[in-house]
């Protein structure tokens, strides 16, 4: 007789711990063909609450790690994904990608990692500058990272997370974000590889459930300062810019992303805000 | 030797004022289908002009100007001629300089002193600045290709009519965009001049568009479907509405709003300097500045000593007449902005904060408000929370650095801040937690058209000021 195998319970992961939604919901996961996987949670308003919270109470910390710490943290993650390739393969290959087009992807997702590693100690040289004002001041412009940022995930389970996840939070931001909803199960595999990668409990939270009902209260959180809306359908996008509105909240809008395609750095300066300090010069 | 006060007037007679003004659109003047209102000189209320209002059919034709001129002549003009024209846009304003200057104090109700040596210079120079930026816009490191956005709809406050509008126009031409601009309808005197520098600068038409009005104009501006991009700077209220306007549009937008900063002054600080430049703070523009320092947090060791002083220097502030050269604190630019600064600050007391003014006579016409500041604050206290836009300073104490950045932080804004410290490393380790986009050390209210401008949270998005603030008039 063969052996049973012990199935994992997919639940949220918040502040670095993996609750289950605390509103008690789940919902089924199926593989392509329909045949049941899993129950993912289905996370409540007040889990979205409670990772905000907890990215709020990251935020700090993660920003004030140096960047090279960050950018080696990155490639951590890098590290711990490459490590669990099989896994991911075997996930995706659930969620309807073939054999090979499920290698590819965690290939592609792990080369996307250390392509971000890297940004971590050069953004402030790319994107600061010493400016040449008229009198006797130094003064400098520095991006620093805008905060709290709530991402609404694209449906490219692992690609596309980790192309939307990384570019917030190499710079320092904290992220809250809500994993595809048809295929959520590898975003929860993907938080057991940032679970065990040094990466500070709450600097990213990752939330299953239902995007309609999660994504309008991430948009209008106060505390929340910017949104990446990529995988919010485009009927969808103005509801949740009007919402953004009240807060000020910087937003990144759907662009339609072929996430295979180089990323260019539009996903990173969107997140970051540029200080400027005039010191006075004299003896 | 007797240092009595003597008036020193600066003369009206550079400025011409004509009884009426139209809208600018196309490269002429023309009427305007809504209903004219007056602008009027807020130190005596005296009527200075009609202004034409621009109603939708206005705003209809001012956007499908700029549209024809950005896609014909504009865009495909090669850098270096965009260039040449805002170089000589800066040497123009150079020379009507004295002009624009007195026509801007008689309008806003600032000082003098204040529009020739501060407004003007830089509004020469931000020209100057990105007229040398329009044929190297592959250089800003932005991109290898930058492409204009097109049309830009820009809506400015009164507070620094002309500076506002430079800091607006001048890196939208040099990126080749072409402008519909909307000066503030208490303040239009100076776009309306600028118009005219336009002409003598035979910059084609429709490049520059001015349309004047209240807010509606700005609203159907805003809200304009032909235009790709959507300048702001004013209220956090306003700023939100435009928002929500362009939801869902993926018009751009750039927002520069309201402030609460912060003035940080350590006991280790040169303390006369920085009675200098918490006064420069607060007072500079009678308060009407969005970067004002309106929350003073000194440190409770020097707290006595550096409030008595500030007492002292606040009592030889000269306020009246704007066009006097003695003048530091002019008028408040309207009767509406005096009332929500009364309100403001009859809060302030109600709320159980001191209140001090020094003895000061206010002249009997026009709008004006004593320069106040009020100690026994609480950070729970409107003068404590909102946005004044008026010379009215909160003073708030601290014990330790951290508690100074908690304090400077606890606010939805984050426009500013000011740091005055001796000590090199507790300046920047303060300068790197504060949440603001400006952030002076031991200096306050200077600008630059070299150096970036803008908030953080609440106080908005985008950059004015140096290579960031290309990106905001650019496709990258």
């Amino acid at each position: 007789m063969s052996r049973l195998d012990v199935r994992k319970t997919y639940k949220l992961y918040i502040g670095g711990a993996f609750p289950r939604s605390e509103s008690g919901r789940a919902y089924p996961v199926t593989d392509a063909k329909g045949r049941f996987l899993a129950h993912a949670a289905r996370a409540s308003r007040k889990d979205v609450r409670d990772a905000v919270v907890a990215a709020r109470k990251a935020f700090g910390g993660w920003s004030g790690r140096t960047p090279y710490n960050r950018g080696q943290i990155l490639y951590r993650i890098a590290e711990m994904l490459e490590g669990r390739r099989a896994q991911f393969v075997a996930e995706l290959r659930d969620a309807g990608l073939g054999k090979d087009a499920a290698g590819a992807e965690v290939d592609a997702a792990v080369d996307r990692l250390v392509w971000y590693a890297g940004w971590a100690d050069k953004l402030a040289a790319v994107g600061g500058s010493a400016n040449p004002v008229s009198g006797p001041f130094f003064n400098f412009s520095t991006p620093e990272p805008t905060g709290v940022v709530g991402v609404v995930a694209p449906d490219s389970p692992l690609l596309g997370l980790v192309s939307v996840v990384a570019p917030v939070i190499v710079s320092g931001n904290t992220a809250v974000v809500l994993a595809s909803e048809p295929a959520p199960l590898p975003a929860i595999t993907f938080a057991e590889v940032l679970a065990t990668s040094d990466l500070p409990g709450g600097v990213v939270n990752l939330l299953t459930g239902r995007r309609a009902e999660l994504a309008p209260w991430l948009a209008s959180h106060g505390d929340v300062d910017a949104l990446d809306l990529a995988g919010v359908a485009a009927d969808a996008v103005t509801a949740l810019e009007e919402a953004a509105a009240d807060t000020l909240k910087r937003v990144f809008a759907p662009t339609g992303d072929d996430w295979a395609d180089e990323p260019g750095t539009a996903r990173m300066t969107a997140f970051l805000e540029v200080k400027t300090v005039w010191h006075s010069v004299g003896v | 030797m007797d240092f009595a006060y003597a008036p020193a007037p600066e003369s009206r007679d550079v400025v011409d004022i004509r009884p009426s003004y139209g809208l600018f659109v196309d490269g002429a003047f023309t009427d305007g289908h809504g209903e004219p209102f007056k602008t009027i000189d807020p130190a005596t209320e005296e009527p200075l002009a009609e202004i034409a209002s621009a109603d939708a059919s206005d705003v209809d034709r001012a956007v499908a100007a700029a549209r024809a001129a950005q896609e014909k002549v504009w865009g495909p003009m090669p850098g270096r001629e965009r260039a040449k024209y805002l170089f000589r846009i800066a040497r123009l304003v150079q020379e009507r300089s004295r002009e624009l200057a007195v026509l801007e104090s008689i309008d806003n109700g600032k000082p003098i002193r204040e529009s020739r040596d501060v407004d003007l210079p830089l509004v020469a120079a931000h020209f100057f600045y990105y007229a040398g930026w329009a044929d190297k816009l592959e250089y800003a490191g932005l991109g290898p290709a930058p492409r204009p956005l097109g049309v830009a709809a820009q809506i400015i406050p009164w507070n620094f009519p002309l500076l506002m509008l430079a800091w607006k126009i001048a890196p939208a031409l040099a990126g080749g965009n072409t402008v519909v601009l909307k000066p503030a309808e208490t303040t239009p005197l100076t776009a309306l001049a600028f118009a005219d520098l336009c002409r003598q600068a035979e910059l084609p038409p429709g490049v520059v568009n001015i349309v004047t009005g209240a807010g509606e104009t700005g609203a159907l501006l805003a809200a304009h479907p032909g235009v790709d991009k959507v300048a702001f700077t004013g209220s956090t209220a306003v700023g939100r509405s435009i928002a929500r306007t362009l939801a869902g549009t993926g018009r751009r937008l750039t927002l520069e709003l309201g402030g609460k900063a912060a003035n940080i002054v350590f006991d280790d600080a040169a303390l006369d300097q920085a009675v200098e430049g918490v006064v420069n703070g607060i007072f500079f523009n009678q308060g009407h500045v969005c970067c004002a320092g309106s929350r003073l947090l000194v440190q409770e060791t020097v707290a006595d000593e550096f409030l008595e002083r500030l007492r002292a220097r606040v009592s030889t502030l000269r306020v009246g007449d704007p066009l006097d050269k003695n003048t530091d604190v002019g008028a408040i630019n309207s009767a509406a902005q005096l009332a929500r600064i009364r309100e403001l600050a009859d809060a302030g007391e109600a709320e159980g904060a001191r209140r001090w003014s020094p003895a000061c006579e206010l002249p009997s016409r026009g709008f004006w408000f004593a320069p106040t500041i009020f100690t026994g604050v609480a950070q729970s206290h409107r003068v404590a929370r909102e946005e004044i836009f008026g010379p009215v300073l909160s003073v708030l104490t601290f014990r330790t650095p951290a508690e100074a950045v908690e304090k400077a932080n606890n606010t939805p804004y984050g426009l500013s801040a000011g740091v005055w410290s001796e000590k090199g490393s507790r300046t920047l380790w303060v300068a790197q937690r504060l949440r603001a986009g400006v952030v002076w050390a031991n200096t306050f209210n200077k600008f630059d058209p070299a150096s970036p401008f803008g908030g953080y949270k609440e106080s908005g998005y985008g950059r004015e000021g140096g290579r960031h603030g290309l990106e905001a008039y650019l496709h990258v």
